[in-house]
């Protein structure tokens, strides 16, 4: 059962990339450069709250403060006017100091957390969420509540949107593959060790904080570099891109596609980003209330649905859906099925609807 | 209160060599937090000559107003904060939407208070007497208790035990909430009047101080006080705390511990209320209050540890203090670092006591 599990898994990996790699020549200008690059830098941020929850069971709410900071040491770095330290410096080496911080920043933080564990670790992360929101603010020398505005990204990129897109899409797919090839290493599982049962991992000789410390500086790290691309692709930061609602939707994304599953990450980016892009024109909209403005409520609600309806979000839905097609079908004496019964449900999920629906 | 007892016992029973070891613990951690306070307390004392408040021995009345500054602020972060502190403590529930019950109650009180005086706008204090104030408050959160309830009972009593699940349903009914209050309140900031027998200004060391933040205090410590005898002196406070210490064996005991639960979440998504009118009066209030004082609450819980009254009481004073404190008695040019402040008090406690001063590991 287990090898052909993978191997859906690794299928739909494989059509939903070459997909996306395909998508600039069939999909629409706004679709691919907003909501699809938008969907991956966000879905690239919530991978590492799936990673985290996921291999080490802690729920991490500074995910998006990480990548904000390194938002925010590009934006020190590389703008020569306006707000903040004004370095001017060449925007690789830049990418080089915002990985350089946010890594640093995420050890010290994983480090002060590193023995708080489940509940505890998501209020403490939420804390430093919106600390950090406030140093921004704050703190004039960095930021201040005006942010740092004209921020340019290499000159590869300027003017470039759709190589930024394939940016996005190359550095999701690394941490993709990256945190599941973590899982393998001898370090990933002592990670699993930990998030099933800490005082057992203790008792065989493993340092529990200092493994949840470089778990927490991994994701930082991660993070950082969906920071990096973000701010490329906006061109500028503010306090309130990290303020606690940002924060809050995050996890929301991580939630609705399914904490427990990396691929759940990009998915719930994608339903929160289209629900954000096109919610106002769906028909009917209008007579019920629900305009634009409303959207939280929209979101509200259907955060309260998944969570009471299916935990593992919409990924949970989907394995769950697959799980009993396939137990269905090995029920039937029919031998080699395996083939024509995969084909379909790797057509069933969404992540190759995703690249259906844009042509 | 309950929680740090019942650790200490249990932790006595399992292993006899805990007393020692826990003082050698203590002793650590009173040497690092010795150290800190007594560098705080030189400068705010002789050295801060260079900061807006200037020293204490030169400037008393400075002092003494940013003390009673703190107080008051730990007041408020108390009545709010102990409110989210004891749901979790017997329910281990962490309710994400005690910002918005607080919030809800606040809108509610406002609106009440501008019926019962009859006016919208321009309400000054002297419109208001001192039952167009208290009776706004009890309704606000009244409703807020109720809404706390509802919620409870709908979505939260079936997954008990599932701490992730319920903090994301309580997150997602906070968005809900806070998303609905915007559409009825609108984004401008509100604010409750004052009774007119409260706003007057008393002389301290020369300087004038409002009473309304006298007043403030003194309704925190009523409700730490009401809330100590509730818990200490009646039999549903004996249950709860019984809860707080083993859930299954007060069920086995015959009580129907979904009763105490509905009280408790009333209780406390009641204080949250009192909280939201008490602040409305003080400070005004807006959309991202809710955020925010959820954010006061986390804080102070994180300091003082979750479930423990006691530490609600310690989190705040020192939350308070250090947020009064820091803005005025930092030199000039940096004031605006008072925040990193807040942080560095969180990490200086996480450092010694990862659970909380008062806390008890999961």
């Amino acid at each position: 059962m287990k090898p052909t599990r993978v191997s859906t898994r690794t299928a739909v990996v494989i059509v939903a990339t070459v997909a996306l790699a395909a998508l600039p020549v069939v999909g629409t200008e706004f679709f691919v450069n907003f909501v699809v690059t938008r969907t991956l830098i966000l879905g690239l941020a919530a991978s590492t709250i799936v990673f985290l929850s996921s291999y080490v069971g802690m729920v991490s709410l500074a995910q998006f403060l990480l990548a904000g900071i390194a938002g925010f040491t590009i934006g020190n770095c590389v703008a020569e006017s306006g707000k903040g330290l004004k370095l001017g410096l060449d925007p690789w080496l830049a990418v080089l100091i915002a990985i350089a911080v946010t890594t640093t920043v995420a050890l010290v933080l994983g480090a002060l957390g590193s023995r708080a564990t489940g509940i505890y670790f998501l209020m403490l992360t939420l804390t430093y969420a919106v600390i950090g929101y406030y140093v921004f603010g704050q703190v004039t020398s960095i930021s201040g509540f005006g942010g740092i505005t004209g921020v340019n990204p290499p000159g590869f990129f300027d003017m470039h949107p759709v190589r930024l897109y394939y940016a996005a899409l190359v550095v999701s797919l690394a941490a993709y593959l990256g945190f599941r090839a973590v899982r393998r290493t001898p370090f990933g599982l002592t990670l699993e060790g930990i998030r099933d049962d800490p005082i057992r991992m203790s008792a065989l000789g493993f340092n529990v904080p200092l493994h949840r410390t470089l778990a927490f500086g991994l994701a930082g790290l991660v993070a950082g570099l969906a920071g990096i691309v973000n701010i490329w692709w906006n061109g500028q930061i503010d306090p309130n891109s990290v303020n606690i609602s940002a924060t809050l939707d995050l996890l929301i994304i991580a939630v609705i596609g399914g904490i427990s599953h990396l691929e759940g990450a990009w998915l719930g980016a994608f339903v929160y980003v289209v629900a954000n892009n096109y919610l106002r024109s769906l028909p009917l909209v209008d007579r019920i209330g629900i305009t634009e403005a409303r959207f939280n409520t929209v979101v509200g609600v259907v955060v309260l649905i998944i969570v009471v309806a299916s935990p593992n979000g919409l990924m949970g839905l989907i394995t769950g859906a697959t799980d009993r097609v396939r137990l269905a079908t090995s029920r039937t004496p029919v031998p080699n099925t395996t083939m024509p019964t995969t084909t379909p449900t790797t057509n069933t999920t969404p992540t190759t609807n995703t690249t259906e629906g844009s042509r | 209160m309950t929680a740090d007892l019942v650790s200490d016992t249990s932790d006595q029973a399992v292993v006899p060599q805990q007393p020692a070891a826990s003082r050698r613990r203590l002793s650590r951690s009173t040497m690092v937090a010795a150290v800190p306070l007594g560098l705080v307390l030189a400068w705010v004392l002789f050295l801060a000559r260079g900061t807006s408040a200037g020293s204490a021995v030169d400037e008393p009345g400075e002092f003494v107003t940013t003390l009673l500054d703190g107080l008051t602020s730990a007041g408020l972060y108390f009545v709010v904060a102990s409110g989210f502190t004891l749901i979790f403590g017997l329910m281990r529930t962490v309710n994400m939407a005690h910002g918005s019950l607080f919030l809800l109650s606040a809108y509610i009180a406002i609106e009440l208070q501008q019926r019962m005086v009859g006016k919208s706008r321009n309400i000054v204090a002297d419109d208001v007497d001192m039952l167009s104030w208290v009776l706004p408050l009890l309704a606000g959160a009244a409703v807020a208790a109720v809404v706390g309830v509802v919620m409870n009972q709908v979505f939260l009593r079936w997954n008990q035990g599932q701490e992730l699940r319920q903090a994301l349903i309580t997150l997602a009914i906070s968005v809900i909430l806070a998303d609905q209050l915007l559409a009825r309140a609108g984004g401008l900031a509100q604010s409750m009047v004052w009774p007119a027998d409260v706003t007057h200004f008393i002389e301290i060391f020369g300087q004038r101080y409002a009473t309304s933040r006298l007043f403030i205090l003194g309704i925190a410590v009523v409700v730490g006080a009401a809330l100590w005898l509730w818990l200490n002196r009646t039999r549903m406070g004996i249950v709860i705390r019984a809860g707080v210490a083993d859930q299954s064996m007060v069920r086995a005991l015959g009580i129907n511990i979904g009763i105490v639960f509905a009280v408790t979440f009333f209780v406390g998504a009641f204080l949250a209320g009192i909280g939201g009118v008490m602040v409305a009066s003080f400070a005004g209030v807006a959309t991202g209050a809710d955020g925010q004082w959820l954010l006061h609450s986390l804080v102070v819980v994180i300091i003082g540890g979750l479930g423990s009254i006691r530490g609600a009481v310690a989190g705040s004073l020192l939350y308070g203090l250090v947020t009064a404190f820091a803005p005025v008695y930092l030199p000039s040019d940096y004031t605006f670092y008072s925040i990193i402040l807040t942080f560095v008090l969180l990490a200086l406690v996480l450092a010694v006591r990862p659970y909380g001063l008062f806390g008890r590991p999961e």
